[in-house]
């Protein structure tokens, strides 16, 4: 598989491969999804959806777990950083 | 409130990993209408998980044999309350769906425990099935350094997948003596299947360091993870890596079963033979009633979805093979009990919930679960206390609370929609390539 | 047996307030609940701090205990996420407008400072409310905070003072100077006060003191959506009801940015469980004035019963049958805001001094027959 899809995290342009996940995004953008309360940057600690550290904003709609969504050409992705 | 459910499935399976696949080809090739609900898009749980890759091949076997039983899949879908007995009420990203039953089997697999101890919760460092899910998923671990730690037989899993895809795995640290591990051994022998996996694993790490008696016990950084504190037989090494992949075991997914009143043991679902809880007309299979790997998900799952779809003679027959698998199972929780040491990692300031940031100072002093929700407000954030809950019964032996739906979030409007549902698409299982 | 001056039976936001109050006094206090501080209805409400004009008996009460609040917050620990946010009355339509200007007048009549919002104002504090509000009343005074913390904190203060506390026992009945547990033992103390809630009924026969179920959901962080307690003008016909099941429009902001959405009314209905049909019906209602909350994350749903007498006024004082027991209980929604008042009304009877507001319209004999009972 060699299809790449290019979404936008915080404004900045970034290329996963097809089928990679927000999560991964985030990642790869360098960023973290989100800001914990005493003020840690957070990202992904499960992989899977039950900790819900890899929250993120995702075309306006907030706390959107990451981890579990599939990066779609021309998303915005939003996080606390 | 009118029943007017858009689906009413003889038999409905929660969770499309290897037990709730098996029971849903099974139920549907018994005839039974069958419907598999998952929130994921494609099947395979978490240990068939697939992402940016394609599912193993016995994954394959199973998705094509429930496609080709009519099984009717419901991918993108989250369970999130029972309305009433026979009827749950689920969410996906466009709508509300109530999903009605005679008979439901509950597959719902199993998370990883997590401990705390100074620095977890720095950037880059996960779970070890979590930094495998975020490399299947498209992560690039490609010349990385990670060090694998935490308990349980996913360890090894995880070091020689993460090794395959181009990580520099600098050792695996197993907490497990190296006693219980040489038991453990023991019990592999006869069990040619889990033998010649262990062989492969030992094939696909040469030259990585295996340490029992071994645990983290700091991660530092700067925001970022740089290296990690670990204790090996009483001696402190600090070690500079990239990820820290620590997990220590797995904790059932019982959440849907307590919420429709179904009896636990320890934390496990109870069942019968027949997988049968206590409650009419409910199943459960897999990792909910006890952690037992992917054969014994695969033979719970076709026993509990015969015998949901009434074929209970082959459901029975299938028994027989029941006995040397759960056997695997209880060495499986022996050999990589929790050790005492792991207790005592967290410091005062060690955050133990991470949804709310409350520290290991604030809880101690509480005697109950209930206790420090209601006074501290652990375990009160967005992950209603899935991580934090096997922590604490860890750390300070509280038993956890009832289950209060949603058990899942869900949109205020799924909570509001009670009356008027939307039926989802019906989609194949097979994921798209 | 041991023997106290005063003996509360519930370590609620009441029974932790008569404990503070009585400790205050010099009173020797034990507190007693069959579970721990804070986790009856307490831990199921809203913690709105609130000045109501139902009745001018109740406006009295809120009132004096509203003050007696904002003069304790500076004491208050952080956890107790005291927030001077305000309560805005929402008015949807002209009816409910001219219902803010009443209100307004009677609130000023009696020194409650508030301010009626036209729509554009309404607008600028409470971006998010359905468009086509008619405006609201602002009043600033009012509160929130987390009760399970409060209760703690007040129970503190008591036991700083010498209070002891027996947690995780059930008390089975109270009369003539003896709190009888479940296991037997027996406390004995001049006082015995009823502070237990839903509950009272079962140690005190004959109160008319009904369950009445509520419900609430909170939400995932969202700061800055909502500002201030909203509470929908509609709100008083539904706490008005005494017999059918009602929802209103009541939502809260929570310091951690938390929204906390309510409320419901039911009768009749004992079990804890989440009733559906009602849930669904309070949050079609909250979507009806803030069309936001619609794709919010909600985290958890609870229930909650709230004590309720004929009159909607609690009981505070001493039962005409059996002088040592005193009452100090039925505050339906009002618990958290009449806590410290009520407190204050009990401590002064118990003393034989007067009180500071008249008592007159809680006393427990006010309502006809009772009797306590074993």
């Amino acid at each position: 598989m060699s299809e790449v899809v290019v979404l936008r995290v915080n404004r900045r342009e970034v290329q996963v491969p097809a089928g990679a996940t927000v999560g991964v995004a985030v990642m790869t953008a360098g960023a973290a999804c989100r800001t914990s309360v005493s003020g840690e940057r957070r990202g992904p600690l499960c992989g899977m959806g039950v900790c819900f550290e890899c929250r993120v904003t995702i075309n306006g709609r907030a706390h959107c777990r990451s981890c579990q969504i599939v990066c779609e050409s021309g998303m915005d992705v939003r996080t606390d950083d | 409130m009118t029943s007017n459910a858009p689906f009413n499935f003889d038999v409905l399976v929660v969770g499309a990993g290897p037990a709730g696949m098996a029971a849903a080809a099974r139920a549907a090739e018994s005839g039974a209408r069958t419907g598999l609900v998952d929130e994921n898009f494609r099947a395979g749980g978490q240990i068939w998980r697939s992402g940016c890759e394609d599912v193993p091949a016995e994954a394959k076997f199973w998705i094509q044999r429930c496609t080709s039983a009519g099984v009717m899949a419901l991918r993108g879908v989250r369970v999130v309350d029972q309305l009433k007995p026979g009827e749950l009420t689920a969410e996906s990203m466009d709508g509300t769906h109530k999903l009605g039953y005679q008979q439901l089997v509950i597959a719902t697999g199993a998370r990883e425990r997590f401990l705390p101890f100074p620095g977890w919760t720095l950037l880059n460092v996960m779970g070890a099935g979590g930094l495998q899910a975020m490399v299947k998923s498209g992560l690039p671990i490609q010349g990385k350094r990670v060090l694998v730690a935490g308990t349980g037989p996913l360890l090894p899993a995880v070091a020689a997948y993460l090794r395959q895809h181009g990580a520099r795995v600098l050792m695996i640290c197993e907490q497990a003596s190296w006693l219980s591990l040489a038991r453990f051994a023991i019990t592999l022998i006869g069990q040619t299947g889990k033998l010649s996996q262990v062989m492969q694993l030992k094939k696909e790490l040469p030259h990585v360091p295996f340490l029992a008696n071994s645990w983290p016990v700091a991660a530092e950084g700067n925001e970022v993870l740089e290296r990690v504190t670990i204790s090996h037989g009483g001696k402190l090494e600090t070690i500079a890596c990239d990820y820290l992949a620590c997990g220590f075991h797995l904790v059932p997914n019982t959440e849907l079963a307590a919420l429709l009143g179904c009896q636990s043991e320890n934390g496990y679902v109870q069942v019968d033979d027949l997988q049968r809880t206590n409650v009419p007309g409910v199943f459960c299979a897999g990792e909910p009633t006890g952690i037992g790997g992917v054969e014994l998900a695969l033979l719970e799952g076709q026993i509990a979805g015969l015998a949901a779809s009434g074929d209970i003679r082959a459901a029975e027959a299938l028994t027989a093979n029941s006995k040397k698998l759960k056997n695997f199972a209880d060495h499986l929780q022996r050999a990589f009990q929790l050790r005492k040491d792991l207790r005592s990692l967290a410091k005062p300031d060690t955050l133990v919930c991470r949804c709310e940031d409350i520290s290991y100072a604030r809880l101690e002093r509480h005697r109950s679960w209930r206790s420090a929700k209601l006074q501290a407000r652990c375990g009160m954030g967005a992950c209603q206390g899935r991580i934090c809950g096997p922590t604490t019964q860890f750390l300070f032996n509280w038993a956890p609370d009832s289950v209060r739906p949603p058990i899942f979030p869900a949109r205020v409007e799924s909570l509001a929609a009670l009356a008027n549902c939307r039926e989802p698409a019906p989609q194949n299982v097979v994921g798209g390539h | 047996m041991n023997s106290y001056d005063v003996a509360i039976v519930g370590a609620g936001i009441v029974g932790a307030a008569c404990a503070y109050e009585c400790c205050r006094r010099g009173m020797r206090v034990v507190v007693v609940d069959r579970e721990m501080v804070g986790s009856g209805a307490t831990a199921a409400g809203m913690g709105h701090i609130v000045v109501m004009d139902d009745s001018e008996a109740q406006f009295a009460l809120t009132r004096y205990s509203q003050r007696l609040w904002q003069q304790l917050k500076s004491e208050l620990p952080d956890d107790v996420e005291y927030e001077e946010c305000g309560t805005i009355w929402v008015a949807a339509d002209d009816e409910e407008m001219q219902e803010v200007e009443r209100k307004c007048s009677h609130y000023a009549a009696r020194g409650v400072a508030t301010q009626i919002l036209g729509p554009g104002a309404l607008r600028e504090l409470e971006p998010n409310l359905r468009s086509g509000m008619k405006g609201g009343l602002l009043v600033s005074g009012d509160a929130v905070l987390y009760p399970p913390c409060a209760a703690r904190f007040l129970m503190e203060c008591a036991q700083e003072r010498g209070a002891q506390t027996r947690m995780g026992c059930k008390v089975v009945g109270m009369s003539e100077d003896r709190i009888l547990m479940e296991d037997g033992s027996e406390i004995s103390a001049e006082f015995l006060v009823n502070a237990s809630g839903a509950s009272a009924p079962e140690l005190t026969r004959g109160l008319d003191i009904k369950k009445r179920k509520g419900h609430l959901v909170i939400t995932d962080r969202y700061p800055q959506f909502v500002r201030h307690q909203l509470v929908e003008l509609g709100y008083l016909k539904s706490a008005h009801s005494t017999t059918s099941d009602s929802v209103a429009f009541n939502v809260q902001p929570r310091r951690t940015g938390q929204i906390l959405i309510g409320s419901s009314r039911q009768y009749g209905a004992e079990h804890k469980e989440v009733d559906h049909e009602i849930l669904a019906r309070m949050l079609q209602r909250a979507r009806e004035y803030m069309p936001g909350l619609e794709l919010m994350s909600a985290i958890r749903t609870w229930t909650g019963f709230r004590a309720a007498t004929p009159d909607k006024l609690p009981l505070i004082g001493p039962l005409a049958s059996d002088k040592s027991v005193w009452l100090a209980t039925g505050h339906e929604g009002l618990g958290i805001t009449t806590s410290l008042g009520t407190a204050r009304l009990l401590v002064d009877q118990m003393a034989g001094a007067g009180t500071e507001i008249p008592n007159g319209p809680y006393l427990p004999s006010r309502l006809g027959k009772e009797h306590a009972h074993v």
